[in-house]
């Protein structure tokens, strides 16, 4: 496989082929990613990558930039101290649904709260995937899990809903089959100072797919195409994710709050008078 | 709605039309990574110019992937690459070709 790819350099070639499965969509979103980092003209050297464990946790392993694969759940607390660490640096976290809101859900929410510097971007594919396809708080009522063989009966969260209400000053949601639109969302996080939040709704054939019998990864991208609305300044509590329901797209925030860093250095400032 | 927005990203290549009737469209070459391709369809179903089929070809991996049918059309939009989610399939900007603006 000597044949190049214009985004192989800032892919860890040795690694791909990568191990999601045919009709995955975290690759497609990892291709806007890429395509989102050249079109940011960010310091490529001055980025850094994290994710926590779980398909979409290999991101961090796949991409040849400062890159963090943490433990389940932690990249955000990671992710809070590489960015308190060096402020100059756009940190990256790059996790899966059931990594960031089921056993990070507490790290997400309050890293939105303080406004911590860093974009989130969540490949929601409605369960854990990596282990098997369990129910978890983003899959929608009523969708059949490997442990929800009837279907789910516990409400799921609404993940913009959630970082809206959280603090975060940027939040959108997007399908993998919204390419461009993605991308500039991403390009948009990147520029953003403080936590931004980008939803991603991926195809997953293989655990989410198979067991609600929903086809291969090229059917739910047709799903996307035809019950996707672009609703851009939507109240993010208006879009909500139900089973095979219509699914409101767009960005919701975009708005200016001082971002963790600069208010506490900048307050403590007024307190110490520059004294340390 | 959603397929006009997909492969936007190298519009900046296109030029103003020179005049009412006529635009300048881009052209492109696509080239295949083939044993990188795990024969999802994506590139297949969603390019814009229908330019790709899948082939009956095996690749390494027991996969099918795409091929060009229809060289001449690719407008070099660029949405293959953004799509495939194996960074198997990218297109070239070849030349401009002078085309009747069908609308
Ligand atoms: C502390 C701990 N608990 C549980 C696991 C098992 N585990 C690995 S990945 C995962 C869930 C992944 O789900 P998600 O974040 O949605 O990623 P996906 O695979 O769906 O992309 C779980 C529960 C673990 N690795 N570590
Ligand atoms: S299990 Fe699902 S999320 Fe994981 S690689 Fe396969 S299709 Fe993608
Ligand atoms: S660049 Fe790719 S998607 Fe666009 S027209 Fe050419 S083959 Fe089709
Ligand atoms: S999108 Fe990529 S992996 Fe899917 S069929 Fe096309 S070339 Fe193969
Ligand atoms: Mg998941």
């Amino acid at each position: 496989m000597n044949e190049k790819h214009p985004m192989d350099y800032l892919l860890r070639e040795d690694r791909i082929p990568h191990i999601w499965c045919p009709g995955c969509g975290i690759g497609s979103s990892v291709s806007c990613f890429i395509m989102a980092l050249e079109e940011s003209g960010l310091d490529l050297k001055k980025v850094a990558v994290v994710s926590g464990i779980g398909c979409t946790g290999r991101v961090a392993g796949y991409v040849k930039l400062d890159s963090f694969h943490t433990t389940h759940g932690r990249a955000i607390p990671f992710a809070t101290g590489l960015a308190l660490a060096n402020p100059d640096l756009k940190v990256i976290v790059y996790s899966g649904d059931g990594d960031l809101i089921a056993i990070g859900g507490n790290h997400f929410i309050h890293a939105a709260r303080r406004n911590v510097n860093m974009t989130v971007i969540c490949i929601n594919n409605f369960l854990y995937a990596m282990t098997g396809g369990q129910v978890g708080p983003t899959t929608p009522l009523f969708a059949k899990a490997s442990t929800s063989p009837y279907g789910n009966f516990e409400q799921p969260f609404n993940l913009v809903h959630l970082a809206a209400a959280s603090g975060a000053v940027y939040v959108a949601r997007w399908t993998a089959l919204h390419l461009r639109r993605l991308t500039k969302a991403m390009v948009e996080a990147f520029k953003k100072k403080g936590f931004s939040f980008i939803e991603v709704i991926s195809p997953c054939p293989t655990s989410y797919a198979r067991r609600n019998r929903l086809g291969d990864g090229l059917a739910q991208m047709k799903f996307y195409h035809d019950n996707s609305i672009i609703r851009h300044g939507a109240d993010p509590k208006d879009t909500d994710i139900g089973f095979q329901t219509k699914i409101v797209v767009g960005k919701f925030i975009d708005k200016e709050r001082p971002d963790h860093y600069t208010f506490m250095t900048q307050e403590l400032e007024k307190v110490t008078g520059g004294k340390k | 709605m959603l397929l006009s927005s997909l492969g936007e990203k190298k519009m900046k290549y296109w030029r103003k039309p020179l005049d009412a009737d006529k635009v300048k469209v881009p052209h492109g070459t696509v080239r295949i990574v083939k044993d990188r391709c795990k024969g999802c369809g994506f590139c297949v179903e969603y390019c814009p110019r229908n330019v790709l089929e899948i082939s009956d070809e095996f690749n390494v991996k027991g996969y099918h992937p795409p091929y060009v049918k229809n060289e001449e059309d690719c407008v070099n939009c660029g949405l293959c690459e953004l799509i495939c989610p194996e960074f198997a399939i990218y297109s070239i900007l070849e030349e401009e070709l002078e085309e009747k603006d069908e609308q």
